[in-house]
């Protein structure tokens, strides 16, 4: 209830400063309201807002698949922490927007470009934290199950991944902000569709209602999706351990 | 359920085991250890803390393939195994954490006897960090049981356990190595455990460790009362503290 009541107090303040400075550049909900329902009627925002969370979607996968393989491999093995962590490094500190500039140069202004840039930039994200839970995982349960015989899928299903399983949900989340907000940069600079695209020519043209009325979709979008599948996700991965008393 | 007859003995023989301390120089742990206990029977490893039984534990159970000499295990090498911590999955239910222990094709086997006997019927649905000491022991015990083994290692299973509770666990391992005639080799630093539960001693000395002493123990075991239990235990005393004169 105190949500509901924290955001009708945010809306009715924005009401309220909208009316009070009667400007093209602070429309009120009303009209960014009525801009939503048109955009949405013709068709025009579920197209982009379906464009960007496609991307969102692939350059998330590619990234957490590629973090997790590498990630793993540096954190068993200190041969490969000791070549590839200066690799790490120059990722971890490279500016988003350089990335996506060489992407777009060297491979062309098109799709694989652009998802791949995205997912160059949160890539070095998982595999830092998939490093420290590959570090963390437990030589006497690894032993455990060694003596038992367990098949390699036992093992993968049963011992490491509810090892990584805080690692894993650490990643996605703080990933999943990432790479929401550079695909806007990526659609700004060099894609034809998607939200970022949008923002960028409602920007051309100052036209403040609609760039509120994608901003407020996708931040809403995005919301639902943290709190109907991330979260419940990791509250499955979390039963186990003893609720505080 | 196997029984004696067709199984061959469990036969170590350790020339030397040596491990990189963490400052780099070497230690020797174990040195010129041969040990040799009859299928079906219940064998005591003890020494003094710190003497290497747990490395030798390790090497029986295949974990530690890096040393000089040999093994032969019984049976067809399936092992059971219970550690000085339970070590069970912690985000896995106790039937979970036992079942997962089953051989591949046995994943539905019937655990109710095997659990009656180790009382933990009503646990079956809770997590290990739910249970005290002496259900994650037993859990973990179940676990070792639950695949049949033909060859067991224990590793100081009782240790923190509270008196009464340790002695029911001793009573229901010595009933279910009865039943499953399994070979089995427990280790301890507790000279009375070990009189009461086994079949046959073997003493260890300080590292690097190796057998100086053994004993056969008249039947039955888990049965022997105080007087004997202590004066079988005064015996082997002895035996020590000649060899340690001589």
């Amino acid at each position: 209830m105190t949500r509901i009541y924290s955001l009708a107090i945010l809306i009715a303040g924005w009401a309220l400063a909208a009316a009070l400075v009667q400007s093209r550049l602070l429309p009120g909900p009303l009209t960014v309201g009525t801009t939503m329902l048109a955009d949405l009627r013709s068709g025009e925002l579920p197209f982009h807002m379906a464009c960007t969370l496609g991307r969102v979607i692939i350059s998330f996968a590619i990234a957490m698949i590629l973090g997790i393989v590498a990630g793993y491999a540096m954190g068993r093995s200190k041969t490969a922490d000791r070549y590839a962590d200066p690799w790490l490094t120059v990722l971890l500190n490279m500016p988003a927007l350089v990335t996506i500039i060489f992407a777009y140069i060297w491979i062309g202004l098109n799709e694989t470009a652009a998802i791949l840039a995205v997912a160059v930039n949160k890539l070095p994200n998982v595999i830092v934290i998939m490093r420290e839970g590959a570090r963390a995982l437990d030589p006497e349960l690894d032993e455990m199950a060694r003596a038992f015989k367990f098949s390699l899928l036992t093992r993968v299903r049963h011992v490491t991944i509810p090892q990584f399983a805080p690692y894993l949900a650490a990643c996605s989340r703080s990933g999943l902000s990432i790479v929401w907000k550079i695909v806007l940069v990526v659609e700004l600079i060099g894609r034809p569709n998607g939200v970022g695209f949008v923002l960028g020519s409602a920007f051309s043209l100052f036209d403040m209602a609609q760039i509120l009325s994608y901003a407020i979709c996708f931040i809403v979008l995005m919301l639902v999706i943290e709190g109907y599948l991330v979260q419940p996700l990791e509250r499955r991965a979390n039963r186990w351990r003893r609720r505080p008393a | 359920m196997q029984t004696a007859g067709d199984a061959a003995p469990l036969e170590l023989c350790i020339e030397s085991k040596t491990y990189l301390s963490a400052d780099g120089t070497p230690v020797e742990v174990v040195r010129g250890l041969k040990l040799r206990l009859e299928a079906g029977s219940f064998g005591a490893l003890i020494g003094p803390s710190g003497c290497g039984k747990t490395t030798i534990l390790r090497i029986a159970a295949g974990l530690d393939p890096d040393f000089r000499g040999e093994i032969r295990t019984p049976g067809a090498g399936r092992l059971g195994i219970v550690f000085q911590e339970p070590r069970l999955l912690p985000w896995r239910t106790v039937e979970q954490n036992i079942r997962l222990a089953l051989p591949a094709g046995d994943s539905a086997a019937d655990l109710t006897e095997l659990v009656d006997i180790l009382g933990l019927g009503s646990h079956l649905a809770r997590y290990p960090g739910e249970l005290s000491l002496g259900l994650a022991r037993r859990t973990a015990i179940a676990r070792a049981f639950a695949g049949r083994p033909d060859f067991l290692l224990l590793d100081e299973p009782f240790v923190s356990l509270d008196q009464a509770i340790a002695d029911r666990l001793r009573d229901e391992l010595v009933a279910l190595t009865t039943r499953t005639r399994v070979t089995t080799l427990f280790v301890t630093h507790d000279l009375d455990e070990a009189i009461q539960l086994s079949d046959r001693l073997f003493l260890l000395c300080d590292r690097p460790t190796r057998i100086i002493a053994e004993k056969s123990l008249p039947p039955s075991r888990g049965k022997r009362d105080k007087d004997i239990v202590a004066s079988i235990g005064d015996e082997m005393r002895r035996l020590v503290s000649q060899m340690a004169a001589g």
